[in-house]
This record gives structure tokens, C-alpha cells and sequence, in this order.
């Protein structure tokens, strides 16, 4: 692969990253952020293809293609999992899927609203920027120059995380913020060694088979996945 | 020295000015088929420019300078903007005056115009409009500017002729991340500053939902027929802005009379298609609520602002060619 054409992939493939984590802040369907999620770790494999092919290395390759498969297959599988259960518990319980459809399965009164959300994310993005600049300076590669776009992913990660409601907005943002911490190890250091990123891939899958447990039981319990409700204790 | 170069700018505004009002014809007339209606007919805003003129002028008791100068004042400001963007040539004697920030800021000096022209009236109406446009204008104006800045970073320069004929030169430019994200950003930018339907709807006097109608609804006879003809005239600027930015393939950049004429055609052409390609999209397009009309516009803020980022540092020591 030429080299020019390995830098306008590669951009492309970390625009497409990055754009994905800002269209996650605009929708406000749990179904269409878990889709944008999806498209973001097809992103990530991409990067992490890339980066194997131009270095020649196969182990890179093998970890794109999990990356591929958990990222963007099963993560989203298992979310939207849990997001048809809420909903047709809801409406067997109630008999009210008109209601709960617009109530469990949408973002809809983040604490931060959608244009102030995206107004934080373009100065957390110049923050990423500015804060990268001495790494990339260090070595100026196609890939490092990139670097900022991994560590803005984190910071729109932690972003989704605090100021999302619904449980499963925020274990997306939990996601996002590990994809974003993956991708700049891909961009900074052509990815860590097989066993950490094994180590690391089961932890997420862990994570967020629990997180889905979790988010039923506080649905079971307290009849919403809203968590700013869950603010006193009880016996 | 530069005889083609005023041919090319006759030439531009004598089509601009003949083919804008045929533009909103031919949209209004792909709408209504799409929409199984048989439609009035491309001619028809050009009859209605022409019935409006020929009635006698009024205005409203108690309007000053303001109500009376918007309208020339629009249409002023929509002239200069025919003759300075680079629809069909880039090797113009005004070339050197096509800055960027002059186009944008005489955008909003005719959006200015006509919202103090609302205001001046002194009715619910004409306030209400013009407020609604103000806040719109506040977020699209800086819209523009960005998504044209990332542009004009691998051109090294925010003239726009510069910046037109380097992407003709360089159709690479447009298919990076940097020139796709811009393209987003001006197209919505775009339908916001002409008044379209994601954001306004131009053929409603509904009262609650107008924007655009609301601060115009006290005018009448020739007056409105140029507030008309100087909507008419933006809209055709804009698209054509926004087709020689972004599809400039058969722009003429040297100094042949032929090259001048097939460029004429083809941007005729690409106005046309993208015109009808609207009016067919807003078929299927509801308007937006307009406390949701800022996060439309924040976002395509946002799509700038990365696209200037992105081409700035991903574009690196590349972009600076």
C-alpha cells in the first residue's frame, strides 16, 4: 500500500471514528446511539487493519479482526439485548408500549442539553488538540498525528458518561471512553502487546454483561434505568 | 487585458438574475409533481415579480427608513454577491475582492436589513421573525465561515477564487475527511441561511412556524416584489456557492471565451440539479421544531469547527502544500 493512500485511509478511518462519538451526543434514540457505537468499532478495526497492513505485522491484523467481532458485533448485540427486554417487560407488566416507548428507549432530558452537548464536545476536541500537541511533536507519523482524535474520543466518553440518564447511554459512554483509550494505543504505539489486549477485551465484554444484569435489575426494582433516581438509600 | 474576465461576470449575473426566480420556479414545480399536483409552472415567479411591480406601492403608517430601505438594500447586496462569488470563472477582474469574509458579512448585512425592516413595523409578527432569524443567523453565519476556513487551509488563502480554483486543480482535497466534513456542514448551513425546510418553510403563513414570511408580511406591491426577487437571488448565490466549492469540475480558470461558456452551461447545470435535488428531498422532510432548530445548526457548527481541525492537524505539513 502506497503511502499517501495509507495516510488518506487512515484519516478517513479516524474521521469516521471521531464522528461517530460527536453523533452519539445528537441522537437521542438509545437504539440509534447503540447503531453509531457499532459504526465506531467497525472504525477502530479499520484503524487497527491499517495500521497492520502498512507495518506488515499479523498479529495486528488478527486483533482487528476481534476487534471487529466484539466491538462491532457482539458489545451492540448484548446492549440491544437489554434494551428489547426493558421494553417488552414494560409492556407486558403495563400494557403500555405506546408510553414506554418514548420513555425507556430515549435520551430524553439529558442534564446537559443536545446543542450545549455539542458545544462541549467541539472545545473538548480543540482541549484534545492542544493537550496532544508535544506528543505528536515527538514523531510526526500519519498515525500520531491522528492521536488526538483517540484521546478527544475519551474525553466525549467521559462526557456521554456523566451527563447521560438513562443506564444504558452511559455504558455506551463507558464504551466510547474504551474505544477511545484502544484507538490511542493503536494511533501512539501500534497497539499493545496480544495478551493485554486479550486481557483487556474480556474485560469490557465482562463489564458490560454485567452492566446489562445490572440495568435489569434497577429496571426490575425501581421501574426506571434512570439514574439520576437512585439517590437515597434504602433498607 | 481581461475582456473575457467582464464577459464572464456579465454573463454571471445575467444568468443569476434571470435564472433565480426560474430556479424557485423550477423547485416549486419539481415539488409539486413529487408531490401529484400540477404545479404552476416554471415561469411563475417570474409573472409574479412582474404582476407586483406593476401595483401601486404602500407603506405600512408609522414605518421609517428602515422598512423603506430593506428591500433595495437585499437585493443590493445579493447583486454584488452574484458578481463576486466565482460561479463560472475564477479568473475574473474582481477576482482580488472575492474575500470570504466580504461574501459572508454581505450575507448578513441583507439578513440585517431585513430584520431590522420586520422590526421597524412595529407588529407582533414582524418582531417574532425577526428575533427567530437573529438567533439562526447567529449560529449560521460562523458555520459558513468555518466550513469554508477548512477549506481555504490547503489553499493557504480565504479568497474564494483561490480557493475554487485550487480544488479544481486538487479534486483530492474534497474527498478527504476535512472536505467531506465541511461539505455536511455548508449544505446545512445553506438551507438555514436561504430559509429552507429543515429550518423554515418557505411556502407557509402560518403563523407560529414562519420565519422569513413573518418579517416580510407588511410589504406589498414593488416592495415585495423585490424582497421576493432578492430571496430569489440568494438562494441561487448560495447554491451556486456551494456547487463551485464543492463540484467545481469545468470552472473556467484561464482567460478563453469557450471555456467561459461551458462553464456557464455546466453551472446552470449543477445549480438546476441541486436545486431540484432539494425540492425533491423536501418532500420527505418535516419541518423542525424551532427550539430544535439550534441543535440542528450547533451541530453543523460543530462538523465545521472538526473540519477545520481535522485539516489543520491531520492535514500536517501534507496540507500545506
Amino acid at each position: 500500500m502506497s503511502e499517501s493512500l495509507f495516510t488518506q485511509l487512515l484519516d478517513l478511518a479516524c474521521g469516521a471514528f471521531l464522528l461517530a462519538a460527536v453523533v452519539v451526543l445528537w441522537r437521542r434514540e438509545l437504539a440509534a446511539i447503540v447503531r453509531l457505537f457499532a459504526l465506531q468499532g467497525l472504525a477502530l478495526a479499520a484503524i487497527a487493519l491499517l495500521l497492520g497492513l502498512h507495518e506488515d505485522r499479523w498479529d495486528l491484523i488478527v486483533v482487528a479482526a476481534g476487534i471487529g467481532a466484539l466491538r462491532a458485533g457482539l458489545l451492540p448485540y448484548l446492549i440491544r439485548r437489554a434494551l428489547a427486554t426493558l421494553v417488552t417487560d414494560r409492556a407486558q407488566g403495563q400494557d403500555q408500549a405506546a408510553y414506554t416507548h418514548s420513555e425507556e428507549v430515549r435520551e430524553t432530558q439529558p442534564l446537559v442539553n443536545v446543542a450545549a452537548s455539542l458545544l462541549t464536545a467541539a472545545a473538548l476536541t480543540l482541549l484534545a488538540y492542544a493537550v496532544a500537541r508535544p506528543l505528536v511533536e515527538l514523531d510526526p507519523t500519519p498515525a500520531t498525528r491522528a492521536l488526538p482524535v483517540g484521546l478527544a474520543v475519551v474525553l466525549i466518553g467521559f462526557f456521554v458518561l456523566v451527563t447521560r440518564r438513562r443506564a444504558l447511554a452511559q455504558v455506551v459512554g463507558f464504551l466510547l471512553l474504551d474505544n477511545g483509550i484502544t484507538a490511542t494505543a493503536f494511533l501512539a504505539a501500534s497497539g499493545v502487546p496480544l495478551i493485554v489486549e486479550l486481557g483487556v477485551s474480556f474485560d469490557v465484554l465482562l463489564a458490560v454483561l454485567v452492566l446489562q444484569l445490572l440495568t435489569v435489575r434497577v429496571r426490575e426494582a425501581f421501574g426506571t434505568t434512570d439514574i439520576d433516581d437512585l439517590r437515597e438509600l434504602h433498607d | 487585458m481581461n475582456t473575457v474576465g467582464y464577459t464572464a461576470i456579465v454573463l454571471q449575473v445575467g444568468a443569476v438574475v434571470a435564472g433565480a426566480p426560474l430556479l424557485t420556479g423550477l423547485m416549486r414545480q419539481t415539488r409539486a409533481r413529487l408531490e401529484g399536483r400540477a404545479g404552476a409552472g416554471v415561469l411563475q415567479p417570474w409573472r409574479d415579480v412582474r404582476k407586483l411591480l406593476r401595483k401601486e406601492p404602500i407603506t405600512p403608517v408609522g414605518t421609517g427608513p428602515a422598512f423603506r430601505w430593506a428591500p433595495p438594500l437585499l437585493v443590493a447586496t445579493s447583486l454584488v454577491l452574484a458578481v463576486l462569488v466565482p460561479l463560472i470563472s475564477t479568473d475574473t477582474p474582481v477576482r482580488g475582492r472575492a474575500d470570504l469574509i466580504v461574501v459572508v458579512s454581505l450575507l448578513a448585512l441583507g439578513t440585517l436589513a431585513l430584520a431590522l425592516a420586520g422590526l421597524d413595523t412595529g407588529t407582533a409578527f414582524g418582531g417574532m421573525g425577526a428575533s427567530r432569524e437573529m438567533t439562526i443567523a447567529a449560529l449560521v453565519e460562523p458555520t459558513i465561515l468555518m466550513a469554508v476556513f477548512a477549506l481555504s487551509i490547503p489553499a493557504g488563502s480565504t479568497n474564494l477564487p483561490v480557493i475554487v480554483a485550487g480544488a479544481a486543480d486538487q479534486p483530492a482535497r474534497l474527498t478527504s475527511p476535512a472536505g467531506l466534513l465541511a461539505i455536511a456542514a455548508l449544505a446545512v448551513a445553506v438551507l438555514a441561511e436561504s430559509g429552507r425546510l429543515p429550518v423554515d418553510n418557505p411556502a407557509t403563513h402560518l403563523e407560529l412556524t414562519m420565519v422569513h414570511e413573518a418579517m416580510t408580511l407588511e410589504y406589498a406591491g414593488p416592495d415585495l416584489a423585490l424582497v421576493e426577487f432578492g430571496a430569489h437571488l440568494r438562494l441561487t448565490v448560495l447554491l451556486g456557492l456551494l456547487a463551485s466549492l464543492f463540484a467545481p469540475w469545468g470552472i473556467a480558470t484561464g482567460a478563453s471565451l469557450a471555456a467561459v461558456l461551458l462553464a456557464l452551461l455546466l453551472a446552470v447545470l449543477k445549480v438546476a440539479v441541486l436545486g431540484m435535488a432539494l425540492a425533491a428531498a423536501e418532500v420527505f422532510w418535516a419541518k423542525l421544531r424551532l427550539f430544535r432548530v439550534p441543535e440542528l445548526l450547533a451541530g453543523s457548527f460543530l462538523l465545521a469547527l472538526l473540519a477545520v481541525t481535522a485539516s489543520y492537524f491531520l492535514g500536517g505539513e501534507g496540507g500545506q502544500r
